[in-house]
């Protein structure tokens, strides 16, 4: 089994949820939807209060090139244009939307049956794609037509599609292979067509055998092979990914593109199919309610805008002795500062951890064991970068590479001292690449 | 003794060898520096600090004399008369200046506003400006991990441990300023210190509408203009919510501090006292 080779820890994969099956999670509140949830360029809202949208409605334009727009996930009334708190509780602009009825937007296809010919040119597929507000949904949600859109000096050779969900607790990903496989190929084909590459590599870890047996079954794609990796966090990062699938390195500082690749998420693959055969935006995904204390762990088919505590509800309230809420997976997530926030295309669970494992241990000083060099993925030395950033040596943080940081995690995860090693490179890297930017401008 | 003799001849005839090679060396890689600026880098602090632009006072005293005091550069932390002193030495006259001091603009902390959620990541306001509005949910306020006390070489800033917030010792800052630009959310200002008067200042940095911010905190400016509308002398302006008061016009008549429904307003002029939350 393939897998990448420098660094890398081995969490518990607590996929608690594995056999719940998808369902779709009722809501008639308020929805509220942040007007920026992607990567890059804010848009602007082009709704005021008082209007009547349609579900599927654009909600947002921006002229940008690297930037995404959002859309109505219900029909309803405008009831506000105003401020939300997002993940981080700052105040971001949000439309909120009351639903009423089921009115579909006239563009949207709601035949559920399956469409495989794909009528688009290249380049009709990538305008669809923007046009749909659909983002990368690893997480990241950078914007999938900026993906697409490759680079003159560059060629892709490969589409890797990520399906390895290496994060423990996270289990949206699996579900949507085993309820539609169909469509994710489909997804993939279009892509392979929007990007005229004719190799696809699926990589799915180890510990998912349905999947990856449901996948090679359908033999009917052209060119789309499945890979079974080896499990190892973090085999769902881009660098990592390129490395494990294909053998080849991205070089510092370069994007997978650089080495021929393009990476997308199962769920973006299909978001791209439900956007280029059945005309619908981004306004719902799947959510993974999760945690040792939850009741009744479950996945859900939620629309964008919905707040987070109609999923708690939904799975039996919130547990007694909850510590922390955590919006992703337990490496990677942020912690919520309460349940009013809403759902963002980038939500991929909510994991509740109890009181005893939400707490962080008392740091103690570094011992120089250099378990945190043995993990890090990307070869860095995080003890040496931390202690870089503490005595604000940015010049020597730059030249070892910090701005390379992942921010996987496993160096903290792996630190038997529990250093905050994370936040300190987080720092460090936001630093550096301010210092950088600003020398660039000033040139 | 004859070789005592020789042994002492030896080594002194070595040593004044030596001494004329040595010699004609350093004339030959003398460095012709002015004499001025050792007489200047004499009379700065010598706190090394940073906060006239450049890398320690040694340079800065060389930057004045390069430019014949011909420069824009200042030394915050001198004060009037040393700062004289130095322009003398120039022979030149120096233009006094009010004396400043940081005020640290936000009173939420643990005494005036309501803690939602804990932080227990790395003890650095940087960090956690770029993770999370604050435990208080105020993004604009004080997020008490204190750089601003990491940042003053001169050791005059601490965190109080009962409000949670940044205070100045005022009797040893030197107004240099890295505190402010340490903050990463701009809540210190340096205003003029005024000794005798004290200072009148809105002790809120919230530019959240007024409803948001009385639910984090319970002496936010709501920017209700009151104060402006109250001030004699118009040194009063409210934008984005949030009153801010010109310290080069006020006047220390406390009229602000008595009509604020906030009590946001903060006071160390000995007659107007802010009234108590």
């Amino acid at each position: 089994m393939k897998t990448f080779h420098k660094g890398g820890v081995h969490p518990n994969d607590n996929k608690l949820n594995a056999d719940a099956p998808a369902q779709v999670l009722p809501f008639d509140g308020t929805y509220c939807i942040l007007v920026s949830q992607h990567l890059g360029a804010p848009s602007t809202p082009i709704v005021k209060k008082g209007d009547k949208v349609k579900r599927g409605q654009p909600l947002t334009e921006n002229t940008a090139f690297l930037s995404s727009v959002v859309h109505a996930p219900v029909s309803g009334t405008v009831q506000n244009v105003a401020e939300a708190p997002d993940a981080g509780n700052f105040a971001r602009p949000a439309i909120f939307i009351q639903p009423d009825g089921d009115e579909a937007a006239d563009f949207i296809s709601d035949d559920p049956t399956l469409d495989r010919e794909i009528r688009l040119s290249p380049a009709e597929i990538i305008e669809r794609v923007k046009a749909m507000g659909i983002v990368g949904l690893g997480g990241a949600c950078f914007p999938t037509h900026v993906k697409l859109s490759i680079p003159k000096d560059c060629k892709a050779e490969y589409l890797l599609v990520n399906g390895v969900e290496c994060e423990p607790y996270l289990i949206d990903d699996y579900r949507l292979m085993l309820d539609k496989p169909d469509e994710i190929l489909v997804g993939v084909s279009i892509l392979m067509k929007a990007l005229s590459v004719d190799k696809a590599i699926i990589g799915i870890e180890a510990n998912k055998p349905k999947a990856i047996a449901l996948l090679k079954g359908k033999a009917a794609y052209d060119g789309i092979s499945v890979e079974v990796l080896k499990m190892k966090y973090p085999q769902g990062a881009e660098k990592q990914l390129v490395k494990a699938l294909t053998g080849r390195e991205v070089p510092s500082g370069k994007l997978p593109i650089n080495a021929g690749c393009v990476i997308q998420n199962v769920g973006t693959c299909f978001a791209v199919y439900e956007a280029v055969q059945k005309h619908k935006p981004l306004t719902e995904r799947l959510v993974t309610v999760t945690g040792p204390l939850v009741k009744e762990p479950r996945n859900f088919w939620v629309k964008i805008g919905t707040p987070v505590s109609a999923l708690v509800e939904a799975c039996g309230g919130l547990p007694e002795n909850t510590g922390k809420i955590i919006a992703g997976g337990p490496m990677m997530g942020k912690a919520l500062p309460h349940l009013d926030v809403p759902v963002t295309k980038g939500l991929s669970a909510l994991l509740l951890l109890p009181d005893e494992q939400a707490h962080r241990r008392t740091p103690a000083h570094c011992i120089r064991c250099g378990k945190c060099v043995a993990a890090c993925p990307m070869g860095l030395e995080p003890y040496l970068l931390h202690a870089a950033v503490l005595n604000k040596r940015m010049d020597l943080c730059e030249r070892h590479h910090i701005t390379d940081c992942i921010e996987c995690g496993c160096c903290q995860y792996t630190c038997p001292s529990f250093r905050p090693l994370l936040d300190t490179l987080r720092l460090g890297k936001n630093t550096v690449n301010q210092i950088i930017r600003n020398r660039n401008t000033t040139k | 003794m004859t070789t005592f003799l020789y042994a002492v001849l030896l080594l002194a005839a070595t040593g004044l060898i030596a001494a004329v090679v040595l010699y004609f060396i350093a004339m030959k890689f003398k460095v012709e520096e002015d004499p001025r600026i050792d007489l200047v880098a004499e009379r700065l602090p010598g706190a090394n600090c940073g906060a006239c632009g450049k890398a320690g006072c040694r340079d800065l005293a060389k930057a004045l004399v390069e430019s014949d005091g011909q420069t824009e550069l200042h030394c915050p932390v001198c004060s009037n008369e040393e700062w004289a002193a130095v322009a003398e030495l120039m022979g030149m006259h120096a233009d006094t200046c009010e004396v400043k001091i940081p005020v640290v603009r936000c009173q939420g902390g643990h005494l005036n506003s309501i803690r939602q959620t804990t932080y227990e990541g790395l003890e650095s306001c940087a960090f956690a400006h770029s993770l999370h509005a604050g435990e208080n949910g105020c993004s604009y306020g004080c997020l008490g991990l204190g750089d601003c006390t990491r940042a003053c070489a001169f050791n005059c800033l601490s965190m109080d441990p009962k409000t949670g917030l940044a205070t100045v010792n005022e009797a040893i800052c030197t107004a240099c300023g890295n505190c402010a630009k340490a903050c990463p959310r701009g809540i210190i200002e340096l205003r003029y210190k005024h000794a005798q008067e004290g200072r009148i200042y809105v002790g809120c940095h919230t530019e959240d509408k007024g409803a948001l911010a009385m639910k984090h905190c319970l002496s936010a400016c709501i920017g209700c203009g009151k104060c402006a509308k109250s001030c004699p002398v118009g040194a009063i302006k409210v934008e984005n919510n949030l009153a801010y008061i010109d310290f080069t016009r006020c006047t220390h008549c406390g009229t602000c501090v008595e009509v604020c429904p906030r009590k946001s307003i903060v006071s160390t002029h000995p007659a107007v006292s802010a009234p108590s939350n």
